[in-house]
Formats: C-alpha cells, structure tokens, sequence
C-alpha cells in the first residue's frame, strides 16, 4: 500500500533507546518537491527520525519508504541507486579527513565509476564555485578548514551526484548569520534548477521561515503539528508556542511579515 | 530524417532537417547524472562529434530536467564556450552562466629537486621536536611530584587508583596466558634438546634465569606498551578532539598534574607486579611440561629454583618493571598530548606511540643488560 505521492513515507515508526521513548507511531509523508523542516526541542529525536529515514538506524517498530521501498532487503545495485539518490548535510560536516577538500568532493562522483577525471574536475569546481569556496583551498585538508567552511565544503559533497533528495541536519548552525543567509539563497536557487525534495532538521527560525514548505513538530514522543508554517503556529500546543511566539520566534516571523 | 540515439526514453538526442535545409540537434528529457547513468562516455563522444559542427543549431528546450553534470557534459563537449546558435530554456540559463564563472583546478605543485634533503631535515627537526618536548614533560611531572610532596592533600588518589585497576588489574588476564604459553614452549624445547645429553636438570636454572630476569619483565613490558600505552595516547588524543583538554586548562587544573602524572605513577606501581605474575605464570606453565616431558616434580623444582637463580635478579626484574612502566607512560602521554584535533593525527600518533614505547622498552632492556651484566649470574 505504497502511496504514489509520497517521496519519503514513515508508517507507525516507534523508536526507543532502552527503556527511553523517544517515537511513538509517527506518520510522516515527504512529497517530492517540497522542504519539509523537523523541529523540536533538544532531545526530541529529531536526529533520530533522520537517521531512521537515511537507514543509519532500524526503528523498533514502523517502517520507512524512501522513493516507495525500504532502504534494506534489495540487492547491491537497487540499494546503490537509491543511496546516489539522496544526498546527506551532517551536523559537523563529516569530511573524511584522510582526503583533501577536493578528492572529499570528487569520491562520490568516483564512486560512479562512469565518469572521467576531466569531467569530475569540472564537476568539483562547479560544486566549490556554488559553495563560494575558493579554488585555492581545493587542495587543503579537512584539519586546516574553519568550521563554516566545512559545513559548504560538506553541502557540496552532498550535492555532488546532484541528489533528488537532500538531507540536511542544522544546516545552519555554526554559521554566522550572512553566511547562513547565503546558504538559504543557495539552497533555494537549486531548487528553481531542480526538482529537489529536502528534509530539514533546524532550530534556526530564519532559514525555517525562508525555506519550509511544510514544517514538522516533534514534541512528546509524537508529531505534534504538521503543515505550512502559517497553520502550525495556528495550533495550541505549548511547545509550538514557546517555539515560535517567543521572542526570537516573533522577530523571525516578523522579518516575514505575511504570517501573523 | 529524424535518427535517435537515445536506447533510454528519458534521454533525446536527435538531429531533424530544418526546413531551410540547415540542421537542429534537438536535446530532450533527463540530462541529470542519475539518469545518464551508464552513457555518459557514449553521449559525450556523440555530443563531441555533433559540436565539431559550428553551424549546427542546438536546441535544448526540450530538456526538462538539467543539472551540474549534463550542463558540464554538454558545456565540454562544445569546448568551454556557448555554440554560435543555442536555444535554451532561460532556467537553464543559469547553469551555463556559472559555468563561465567557474574557476579551473590549481595546478598541483611540483616536487623541488631537492626533496630528499627537505625529508630528512624535516625527520631531523621532528626527532628535535620529540626530544625537547619529552624533555619538557619530564620536567614539568618532576616539578608536580616536588609540588606534591610539600602539598600532599593534592595528590591525584583517585586517578592513580582508577589507572593502577585499568593497566594493573585488568591486564592480568592477557599476561598471563602469554607468560603461560611462552613458559611451556620454551620448557619444551629445552627439555628435548636437555635431554639428549642427559642434562635433564638443568631445565631448572634455564627457565628459572631466562623468565624471572628477561622473559617475564620483557613480555610484560611489550603487552603493557601495547595495550595500555596505545589506550592512554587514544585517551589524550580523543580528549584534544572533544576539547576536553582545554576545558581542563580554563579550569586551571594542568594537564600534567591530573592526566600525567597519575599515569606515570600508576604504571610505575603496577608494572612491577605484572612482571611479577607473568615470571610466575610462565614459571607454572614451564613446571608442568617439565614434570610431563622429564617428570621433574614440582616440589624438587621448586625447592630447587632459589639455589639456582640468585634473588638478585628477582630484583633486577622488578627495577626493570618500574622503569619500562614509567616509560610507556610518559611515552604514551607525550605522544597523546601532541595529537592534533582530528581523526587522521589520532590514529598516527597512537601507532606512532605504540612503536616507540616498544622500542624504547627494548633499548631499555639492552642498557639494563650491559650495566648489570655482573649482577645475579654465576
């Protein structure tokens, strides 16, 4: 009973540490095309609900689809295909730092194995120029780079095989507030290119308020709200309140102007 | 004439006759990397090929979707510039315009002809480094000891107690099954080649001198280089990662007063007493093939085990101890606190760490046997 519409399908998803809850029959359904943004509070399993949907964790009970399939039980080839398919934004970036920031970029593109070195040179200089990364540092380690910049070298890796599905995991944090800013107008410049589906984790209310299309709330072991963001700071659930009625949460929406 | 070159529907490569007789190469469907899967080298030659053409007119309105890789593809095929005559869909136009902007990869520098010399300066200065900075540390622990010799209540108790059970205590398993598997090879060995001149006796003053003065401090030493010296540098070293280490010093508590020091110290009790229970296990190990190859029994061995070895190198073997112990500490400790913050340097400066410790155990065996070459022998 796989829904056509959906990009990302999470069924009855129960997720617990030990004796811990941390999910309790979640239903989510990512639709392509759309930015779906995760917030919660700490601890609120956010993360895990990501890392459940990139396969990195089982869930107790539950099942996610990713383009309509489990992300387990297929062979080789079918599980390579869905994985080029998606691409991943790690909190802290995840360089490997045996590599330099190019071959960092230029693995996954390798990895493909149908590509020649001169089309991949082009490639990671393209990938580099879209993350305003200076083709100088092309050649530096992953040790010597400040952490903003190993959070753009990280975007780009994981839009190196220009991925249907683009994780992100606090894409923001650690960023100052220009390049946070920067990093919100790429985003949405790749998605007039693309059709690109994003999963979002944040706290940050501004790049929440510029991208979501649909926003999440996690809070008590369930989705607590779900829809545009207009709707979700409609309902009355005190999380959602404190969250975006706050101070910060009424300074971001206000930059808006077109939500309260 | 219309002649398809796509085998897959969702890439459209086609050249049509205009009807003024000129040709249009018409580009439709999915030029994205996912969908080029496999054709990408097929599709570049052809799209290589149709660009030697400068009248050739492309139209590419027909591609629907158009990421990096196929505006690459096609942005190298026409030679790093936009062909004379191009239609496009403006979203794409984008694409090709960052293209333009799009730096070239820096030339890798070339090695200088004198590198050889550049190595072995650099190894020169790194051994420099290794040594000033053991030095240092050496300095720095004995000025904590005499600090906490006039300032007792400040003695790390806690520390020491917790790394005397981690490197003492639970390496008394693995000691012990080496010193016992090494102990009953050697006493077989010795024992065939004893008896076949009839010396079955001296299988006593063999085992008893080569464990209790070599084996059994050297085996120990090696196993405790291994796995607490690797532990201890990995600890350091993932405390640099996590920043831990600066957290200690905004606290004001040194590194060398609370890691260091109680490490060394540790090693320094605890080492003595491994040396002692490995001498002893691989004496056990030794005794019982003895008993089953030459049937010596354990009472006369081990009545006669005090006449044969002197007491001196029982000594000898526990001052052997606590020096390697406090070695592979320091070693240890100074190559963990040298670690940069991040995965690649943990890992060399562990092996690196290791390998030395064992080196330096061994060097340190060698020094022991020049100076005491007249101590405990007959």
């Amino acid at each position: 009973m796989t829904n056509e519409e959906c990009i990302i399908e999470v069924e009855g998803l129960h997720t617990r540490f030990g004796s811990h809850v941390v999910h309790e029959d979640i239903n989510l359904c990512v639709r392509p095309g759309e930015v779906l943004v995760l917030v919660g509070g700490s601890g609120s399993g956010k993360t895990a609900l990501m890392r459940q949907m990139l396969g990195l964790e089982m869930p107790a009970q539950g099942e996610v689809r990713i383009f309509g399939e489990p992300l387990y039980g297929h062979d080789r080839k079918k599980l390579q295909y869905m994985r080029n398919r998606c691409g991943v934004l790690f909190q802290k970036g995840a360089l490997f730092s045996a590599l330099s920031v190019y071959d960092n970029i230029a693995l996954p593109m390798r990895e493909l194995r149908t590509l020649d070195e001169g089309l991949i040179r082009d490639l990671v200089m393209l990938k580099l120029k879209m993350v305003d990364i200076e083709p100088k540092h092309a050649s530096k380690m992953p040790a010597e780079l400040s952490g903003g910049m190993v959070k753009r070298i990280a975007l780009a890796r994981a839009m190196a095989l220009d991925p249907e599905l683009l994780f992100l995991d606090e894409p923001t944090a650690g960023l100052d507030p220009e390049l946070s800013e920067g990093f919100v107008k790429l985003i949405q410049t790749m998605r007039t290119e693309l059709t690109l589906t994003i999963v979002m984790a944040t706290h940050d209310l501004d790049t929440l308020v510029a991208l979501s299309d649909r926003v999440a709330v996690l809070a008590e072991q369930h989705i607590v709200a779900l829809g545009s963001l207009r709707e979700v700071v409609g309902t009355s659930h005190p999380f959602v309140a404190n969250f975006f009625r706050g101070e910060r949460g009424k300074k971001a929406l206000g930059n808006t102007g077109d939500v309260l | 004439m219309p002649e398809n070159l796509g085998g897959n529907s969702s890439i459209v490569l086609r050249r049509v006759t205009n009807d003024d007789g000129t040709f249009r190469l018409v580009l439709a469907g999915s030029y994205t990397l996912a969908a080029l899967g496999q054709r990408v080298q097929t599709l570049s030659t052809d799209l290589v090929a149709y660009a030697t053409d400068p009248e050739l007119r492309w139209d590419l309105t027909g591609i629907e979707q158009l990421d990096d890789a196929g505006a690459v593809l096609l942005w190298r095929a026409w030679g790093s510039r936009r062909p004379t005559h191009l239609v496009l869909r403006p979203e794409h136009e984008r694409l090709f315009d960052r293209m333009k902007e799009a730096p070239s990869a820096p030339a890798p520098t070339p090695r200088g002809l004198l590198w050889p010399i550049t190595i072995l300066g650099k190894a020169v200065f790194l051994l420099w480094e290794h040594s000033t900075g053991l030095l240092i540390l050496i300095g720095q622990v004995l000025l904590d000891a005499k600090y906490l010799i006039s300032h007792p209540a400040r003695i790390p108790w806690r520390e020491i107690s917790a790394n005397l059970y981690r490197t003492g205590a639970q390496a008394l398993g693995i000691t012990a099954l080496v010193g016992f598997l090494i102990g009953v090879v050697l006493s077989f060995l010795s024992s065939r080649q004893l008896q076949t001149f009839g010396a079955d006796i001296f299988i006593i003053n063999i085992l008893g001198i080569s464990i209790i003065r070599e084996l059994g401090p050297m085996l120990a030493a090696i196993l405790v280089a291994g796995r607490s010296g690797s532990s201890m540098t990995a600890q350091l070293g993932v405390m640099r990662v996590t920043e831990e280490l600066d957290a200690l010093t905004v606290m004001g508590i040194p590194h060398s007063l609370r890691l260091v020091l109680p490490k060394i110290m540790a090693l320094g009790i605890a080492m003595p007493l491994v040396v002692l229970w490995t001498s002893a296990v691989a004496l056990v190990g030794g005794m019982v093939v003895a008993e089953i190859q030459l049937g010596l029994s354990y009472q006369f061995f081990l009545n006669k085990l005090p006449d044969v070895v002197p007491v001196a190198n029982l000594w000898l073997a526990l001052g052997k101890g606590a020096v390697c112990g406090m070695v592979i500490a320091l070693i240890s400790c100074h190559f963990g606190l040298r670690i940069k913050s991040n995965t690649e340097s943990l890992g060399e400066g562990t092996t690196n760490s290791v390998v030395t410790a064992i080196t330096v155990v061994i060097i340190i065996d060698a020094i022991f046997a020049i100076v005491f070459s007249n101590v405990g022998l007959k």
